[in-house]
């Protein structure tokens, strides 16, 4: 079986992961209730898309 | 190399695949509207339309095609009767769908799946409802500007909005009757819808 001839170095290793990281979802605002919300979807605070309400949401969720 | 398979497996054997969009299908011509994942609904979109296309010429013929797919024959009779005529002057596009985020539990994007015009009946808890409501109001007689309205108490005024178009002269000791009386109704019919 091969295996490594050298032991990776830590700036190898975490020059590697440098890259690895999670990014922020890019959200918009709710024109309706100026939440912050997913682009293209539903509004889950409200219920509203493109000015009217398409789905009820219920308060005690 | 996945170039040119347009049609999603679900993860299904084909005979589970179609008979879980014949029930979709049923459903969506019954209820108008169905809330499934999104690749389902992208699916279904252009399976629904060609039904629609079908039932805009009403034949025997076009009427067993559509009943080969849609087993309930109310609701064949529906698509050739109430729902197709709807969409006679629209070439196409008769539905919309409407991405509604990430399911909870497995993260599934989910989606509505819904007839162009087609209206949604809340007649329950909806925080932002009085909107919709402020408008039905203001096409009604502006009688009694109402400064209190809560959002719970402009809800059941939908049907009492078109008894006040009859009788717009009525006070308030009949109006506080009114309210009652439909807030038993949407409640029950909530129940019957769910």
């Amino acid at each position: 079986m091969p295996n490594p001839k050298r032991r990776h170095s830590k700036a190898r290793t975490r020059t590697r992961r440098a890259h690895d990281f999670l990014e922020a979802k890019s959200l918009s605002t709710c024109p309706q209730c100026h939440e912050a919300k997913l682009p293209h979807r539903v509004c889950p605070k409200c219920g509203f898309y493109k000015g009217r309400e398409v789905i009820a949401v219920k308060d005690n969720f | 190399m996945r170039h040119g398979m347009v049609n999603r497996k679900l993860g299904r054997t084909s005979a589970h695949r179609n008979a879980l969009f014949r029930n979709q299908l049923a459903s969506l011509i019954d209820k108008e509207r169905i809330i499934t994942t999104l690749p389902k609904a992208k699916e279904l979109r252009p399976q629904i339309e060609k039904l629609i296309t079908l039932g805009r010429t009403d034949s025997v013929h076009n009427r067993r095609q559509a009943g080969r797919i849609i087993a309930d024959e109310t609701l064949v009779a529906k698509l050739f009767d109430t729902l197709s005529p709807r969409f006679a002057d629209r070439n196409g596009g008769y539905t919309r769908i409407i991405k509604l985020g990430a399911r909870r539990g497995d993260a599934a994007e989910m989606a509505i799946l819904e007839f162009v015009g087609f209206e949604l009946k809340t007649e329950t808890a909806a925080a932002p409802e009085p909107e919709k409501k402020a408008k039905a109001k203001k096409a009604a007689p502006a009688e009694e500007a109402e400064p209190a309205a809560e959002e719970k108490e402009e809800k059941p005024k939908k049907k009492p909005a078109a008894k006040k178009a009859a009788a717009p002269a009525k006070k308030k000791a009949d109006k506080a009757e009114a309210e009652e009386k439909p807030k038993k109704k949407p409640a029950a019919k909530k129940k019957s819808e769910k």
